[in-house]
């Protein structure tokens, strides 16, 4: 069996015949939708959250509430995801539970047979609200913590008395019969609590943990300086993470993010762009990945203007980085091109200013020594206050680079 | 947690009886012409055998049971068949996606 994870990759299946070494070209605009249409549907609900993690994946630009879109916006587009092929959706945020009509969304979407996941930090939810999303049809949480040690995690969060509340959700969530999985993005301020990370997921009952090294964009490239581990503190963690899987095994899931500064070579991100996955903003901005608008240059489609089927397919900012015929060397010629398509636009973009280029992720980059070494560099020297994600924060501080 | 739940491994056997919890769905993905199981921020291309075994595990067939059904529709050793189904299903019950 083949596994797809964490992020989907469709597969060649009779009815896909559309080659995805090149964009689209209207030639194949007969060919069935589905054949190419994302398997995931990342949708963050709202901008709006309680926490204030510095290491948020959200833009620093954040969305205000009054561009979000409607209920029904919401439902239409469950309803055109499930149409064109997508299979799963990831309701996230900022909050999503932040949005009173977050069960009429699930509804819809489990309506149309979409499995739906519901990613959130919990503590604005009651034991009500849970068992009303399982009633909609919610199929999977997602709980998210900052920490076990409770004061740290209030002061990553900014916020007081998370971890007790995480603990509760847990349970109501367990007992209203979803299965969890507890997400704990790891840095230089919680590294050394990933074997308590572990246990605390056993004893909530979860059925999965996610081990996720900060991938350092928006917030956290902010902060990179105050999250980045050292190579040591990563090796470490990493090694006792592969000791207790196997002895977990059939007991919890336990899956890992690596940070790239200290691969060799770069992720596949999003699976490839505009390959399986797919990203609406709380305002209707359909992206191929969540920080794609960190690449300045390109042009996001609205939901409110084209369907989904049409933006994925045409849109200027799916198709520009789409397959391989964008890439430069070390990529083109490269035979790993097509295993993890030259790694993240983004990172390219922010640490290189073009796109295009090879991520420096990769031990092929001209680029990779100089930038390993800041991960070196920052990592030893004692980590700046955090830059707190709210509204308007990001403009206090002069960005970091590499 | 009040009650801390039992949590060990559950190793399958020929007496066990799979089943598929509710948070999992094995679909036929018509536009991909394939089937797919869809789990948890996962989804899992499963073969031939692998689908015609998960349509068996409905918590009444034994693996035992599941074995004899596909030995004969399949024409091979219910041995070999058992050793191959018994594998699979503990791998799958480790990935979360059979309860057994």
């Amino acid at each position: 069996m083949n596994e797809i994870t964490p992020v989907a990759k469709p597969q060649s299946g009779p009815a896909c015949s559309a080659p995805m070494s090149a964009p689209l070209t209207k030639a194949e605009e007969g060919a069935p939708l589905c054949a190419r249409a994302p398997v995931g549907m990342l949708c963050e609900l709202t901008h709006r959250c309680p926490l204030q993690c510095p290491y948020c994946s959200n833009p620093l630009e954040l969305e205000r509430v009054g561009t979000e879109l409607t209920t029904g916006q919401w439902q239409d587009l469950m309803r055109q995801a499930a149409a064109l092929g997508v299979l799963q959706i990831h309701l996230s945020g900022g909050e999503p539970t932040a949005r009173k009509d977050l069960e009429d969304i699930v509804r819809v979407a489990a309506e149309v047979g979409l499995y739906t996941n519901l990613i959130t930090a919990g503590v604005t939810l009651t034991r009500e609200r849970v068992e009303r999303l399982a009633e909609a049809g919610l199929d999977h949480v997602q709980l998210s913590i900052q920490d076990v040690d409770p004061e740290n995690a209030d002061r990553i969060a900014a916020y007081k008395g998370g971890l007790a509340k995480k603990i509760e959700v847990a349970k109501w969530v367990k007992e209203a019969g979803l299965p969890l999985t507890i997400n704990a993005p790891i840095h230089r301020q919680n590294i050394q609590n990933v074997p308590r990370m572990i246990d605390f997921a056993v004893e909530l009952g979860a059925g999965r943990i996610e081990i996720a090294h900060i991938q350092y964009y928006a917030w956290a490239l902010k902060n990179r300086s105050a999250l980045m581990p050292t190579r040591e503190a990563f090796m470490e963690s990493a090694r006792y993470v592969e000791g207790v899987r196997d002895k977990l095994k059939g007991i919890i899931v336990i899956d890992m993010v690596v940070p790239d500064y200290y691969a060799k070579f770069p992720k596949p991100c999003m699976g490839g762009w505009a390959r399986g996955i797919v990203n609406v903003t709380p305002s209707g901005r359909v992206l191929p990945c969540h920080a794609a608008e960190s690449i300045t240059h390109l042009v996001f489609d609205n939901i409110n203007d084209k369907s989904l089927a049409d933006i994925w397919l045409w849109g200027d900012a799916f198709q520009t980085y789409r397959g391989t015929l964008w890439m430069k060397e070390p990529c083109h010629s490269c035979p790993r091109k097509e295993i993890d398509f030259g790694g993240c636009r983004c990172q390219a973009f922010a640490l290189t200013g073009n796109a295009a280029n090879t991520d420096p992720a990769c031990s092929l980059s001209p680029l990779h020594a100089q930038w390993a070494k800041v991960a070196e560099e920052e990592s030893h020297a004692a980590p700046p206050e955090f830059v707190y994600r709210r509204m308007g924060a990001a403009k206090t501080v002069e960005p970091a680079g590499a | 947690m009040s009650e801390p739940q039992p949590r060990v491994r559950t190793i399958v056997t020929g007496e066990s009886r799979p089943s598929m919890p509710r948070h999992i769905k094995l679909r036929h993905d018509a536009g991909r012409g394939r089937w797919i199981i869809l789990a948890p921020e996962r989804v899992f291309n499963p073969d031939d055998t692998a689908v015609a075994v998960l349509k068996l595990c409905d918590g009444q067939h034994s693996v035992n049971d599941i074995a004899k059904v596909l030995s004969s529709e399949y024409q091979a050793p219910v041995d070999v068949v058992s050793a191959d189904i018994l594998a699979m299903l503990q791998d799958l019950s480790d990935k979360g996606v059979v309860k057994a």
